[in-house]
């Protein structure tokens, strides 16, 4: 049949018709010399105007980091990474730290416009894609929340601006750039930095550690409940630069925030990497929200380029009756190794991890989480939806434990896979571990592939293929795109339509 | 409207033939009733008609208002008019009815080069059509076929037919699993359909639905070919005697 061919040149095409985000932006910038070293962490602080002891930290954990070795567990495979071929700082020359919106250069602006992040406030509160949203609301019985989002715009290592933060103040919100808040905040900082994921973590987060340059700070301090939804919004453009960001959210007693995070790079045949660490505290009766939408460039039609992207993502429910909530739409990057975590350290708290995973391509995900119930009563829940296209290769992996104290520990993990194609794999490796005889740990897991009958039933009524198919894969990920507010799921359905282009076959 | 020459067709898998020299003529405006026994390969024309690609045409040429759609794929048929009443309607987990009313309206409205419908018009559209069906809006917000009785995923089937407006309507089986009083509102709302510009393709094995919606024109397939057509009377001779007797006049 030529149906073989026809799959082969449209899976060729997808790297360049897809990938929207795949310009680039000529803009003066301000950066390290190649490579890493002790210098070149000095030079980092040093532009970041820290404290003495940050870069201490800093240096710590290099020096700890020149010890360890790369982890090889995952199912991932690419050529070892030269860490002296790398930028370690990149930074737009105008801006030389946060500014108020009137300061920040224009060329900039129009990069997050040209991206759909809108970073006029007036422009946010008027809402873009409200009226999709609605339309949804409308025809199903999906329940999205609305509201205005502030958000926190990173370029290369640096935040170039962050909106609302006059408004979230009065509210007694901080959201700053994490370099602002080692500045302003150095107490709230000292306190919680690294306290979730230890500087000693894992390969990544130790190279984080050292040389992290950017990223977002919230603090909601006890009883408040954030008025607008708080979001970061990545984007690498800078070439052979690394970015390494660090996020830190703390929720204190009762206090609740839902923050999104939003991410892409320029098309470019070089691998790009991409090592962030977000860190979430909640306290008594907080709970913490976070949604990740990652669409960085996920290499061309040959595999070529693309983004490595490992993150330590971790939450740590260290109240009691706290909460938090990982929601993720993957759809980007070569390399994909992240495995957001919730600690169940208080008692009665719970933890989510809803994902979608989309690969295509050769593109290589090993994503899941951990659920690490130390508390009494406490419950998680793990909701997981890979999609496999094209050549790609898609993991879940994740680890549910009760310690010996976590009396009463409840996990429900659900693990969907779907195939396209006959050339892409899914995998799901669980592992499951109760110290304490009262844990209740429910597992299923099925993998299906797009049934031809459904395809055929869906084309018949004048859809064509491929919008057949982002059909019925959105309806397989309707759980976990329910759980974003309302903007994001509409963005998040358009975009897993878009990196499923080229997948039919 | 319809005119099937000298059809073969196999199983792309094993080569099976199935349909084997079929001829037929529909015209526009005409019902035309397809009757045969069970596995004489009735579904199997219609899934060849709407372009399934479990099926390859071997000889012989489809022409739908004179023109060849064999090389069309599925959606380029149903843009075209042609709309197919499955026998076995497919579930759509996740996907909410009135979404996928909405996107099939809204692909076929684009294929043909004009704007989406707006919502409050959709809505009203699908209201009404619903309400002719009797059919409660609040089941149009579950999932497509999703746990739908026997029934109810037939009354979907000519819900979709009547949004999307096709010329060619082919129905397969529609009136199995129906009971009595929903095989009256299903046939009300195949008989509200009727036009001069519009053909019918009835599939079933018994007469009782073409009481409700009486045919033009009765063909009877057996082996993958049309052994016999007549008016609506051979279907009630057919009730009366059965196959036996046409197939033996047949061979
Ligand atoms: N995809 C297929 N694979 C195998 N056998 C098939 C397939 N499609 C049809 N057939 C066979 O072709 C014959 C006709 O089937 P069908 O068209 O469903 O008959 P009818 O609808 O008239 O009962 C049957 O013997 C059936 O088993
Ligand atoms: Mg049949």
């Amino acid at each position: 049949m030529p149906a073989v061919q026809d799959t082969i040149d449209r899976v060729r095409k997808i790297d360049v018709d897809q990938y929207k985000y795949g310009f680039q932006t000529e803009i003066a910038m301000d950066k390290a010399p190649k490579g890493l070293s002790e210098d070149i962490i000095r030079f980092i602080s040093a532009k970041k105007d820290e404290p003495s002891w940050m870069l201490e930290w800093r240096l710590e954990a290099y020096r700890r980091w020149l010890t360890l070795d790369e982890p090889t567990w995952a199912r991932v495979h690419y050529p070892k990474i030269d860490f002296q071929d790398i930028y370690f700082y990149a930074a737009p020359k105008s801006t030389p730290g946060p500014t108020s919106l009137s300061d920040v250069d224009p060329e900039l602006l129009k990069v997050y416009e040209k991206l759909g992040i809108p970073l006029r406030e007036q422009e946010i509160l008027a809402g873009v894609q409200k009226t999709d949203a609605s339309e949804l609301e409308e025809v199903s019985d999906n329940v999205y929340k609305s509201g205005r989002v502030a958000v926190d715009a990173v370029f290369d290592s640096v935040s170039v601006v962050t909106t609302f933060k006059k408004e979230l103040a009065q509210a007694g919100v901080i959201f700053c750039s994490i370099s602002e808040a080692i500045r302003e905040h150095p107490e709230l900082v000292k306190k919680y930095l690294g306290s979730v994921v230890p500087t000693s973590d894992n390969y990544y987060a130790t190279l984080n550690s050292a040389v992290f340059t950017d990223g977002s700070f919230v603090f909601v301090p006890k009883g408040v409940r954030c008025p607008m939804e708080l979001s970061t919004y990545f984007r690498m453009n800078e070439k052979n630069t690394g970015q390494f960001e660090r996020t830190l959210i703390i929720a204190e007693e009762g206090a609740y925030v839902s923050y999104l995070e939003g991410c892409t790079a320029p098309q470019r045949d070089e691998n790009q990497l991409h090592a962030a660490v977000v860190e979430l505290v909640a306290l008594d009766d907080a709970e913490i929200k976070y949604s990740t939408v990652q669409n960085w460039y996920p290499g061309d039609a040959e595999g070529k380029g693309g983004i490595y992207n490992f993150v330590t993502k971790r939450g740590d429910c260290r109240g009691d009756r706290s909460k938090i909530s990982w929601t993720q739409v993957e759809t980007g990057s070569a390399i994909t190794w992240k495995y957001p975590s919730c600690i169940l350290r208080g008692d009665d708290s719970s933890g989510e991890f809803y994902s979608i995973a989309v690969s295509n391509g050769y593109q290589q995900v090993d994503s899941g989480t951990k659920m690490i119930h130390l508390g009494k009563n406490t419950s998680s829940r793990i909701i997981s939806k890979g999609i496999a296209a094209g050549f790609s290769q898609n993991t879940y992996r994740g680890q549910v434990s009760a310690h010996r104290k976590a009396t009463n520990a409840r996990n429900f993990t659900n693990c969907d896979s779907l195939l396209i194609g006959d050339q892409c794999g899914a995998h799901t490796v669980p592992y499951m571990e109760a110290k304490n005889s009262t844990a209740q740990f429910e597992h299923e897991a099925t993998t299906s592939k797009i049934s031809e009958d459904q395809k055929f039933y869906v084309m018949q009524r004048g859809i064509p293929e491929e919008e057949a198919i982002a059909l019925i894969v959105n309806g397989f990920v309707k759980d976990v795109i329910q759980q974003l507010p309302m903007e994001f799921a509409v963005e998040a359905q358009k975009l897993i339509g878009i990196s499923l282009e080229g997948s039919v076959g | 409207m319809l005119e099937i020459r000298n059809l073969h067709a196999r199983i792309v898998d094993d080569g099976t033939e199935i349909i084997r020299g079929l001829n037929l003529t529909v015209k526009a405006g005409e019902v035309a009733a397809i009757m045969g026994p069970n596995g004489s390969g009735k579904s199997t024309l219609s899934y060849i008609l709407a372009g399934r690609e479990d099926y390859e045409v071997t000889e012989g040429d489809i022409l739908y208002n004179g023109q060849s759609i064999l090389e069309m794929d599925p959606a380029e048929r149903a843009t075209s008019g042609i709309f197919l009443a499955f026998q076995y309607p497919m579930e759509i987990p996740g996907v909410a009815t009135m979404e996928f009313l909405k996107v099939a309206m809204n692909e076929q409205r684009k294929a043909r080069g004009e704007e989406p419908l707006k919502i409050p018009e959709f809505l009203k559209r699908v209201k009404e059509a619903a309400a002719s069906l009797s059919m409660e809006m609040a089941m149009l917000k579950r999932p497509l076929n999703v746990g739908f009785s026997g029934g109810e995923k037939k009354r979907a089937e000519i819900l979709q037919m009547k949004l999307l407006e096709p010329k060619l309507c082919v129905l397969d089986e529609t009136d199995s699993g129906l009971d009595i009083d929903a095989l009256k509102i299903v046939s009300d709302g195949v008989n509200a359909l009727r036009a001069p510009d519009r053909a019918f393709l009835v599939i079933t094995h018994y007469q009782r639905l073409l009481e409700h919606i009486v045919p033009d024109t009765v063909h009877v397939l057996y082996k993958g070919q049309v052994i016999k057509s007549g008016d609506k009377s051979l279907a009630l001779d057919l009730e009366a005697n059965g196959y036996a007797g046409v197939i033996g006049e047949a061979a």
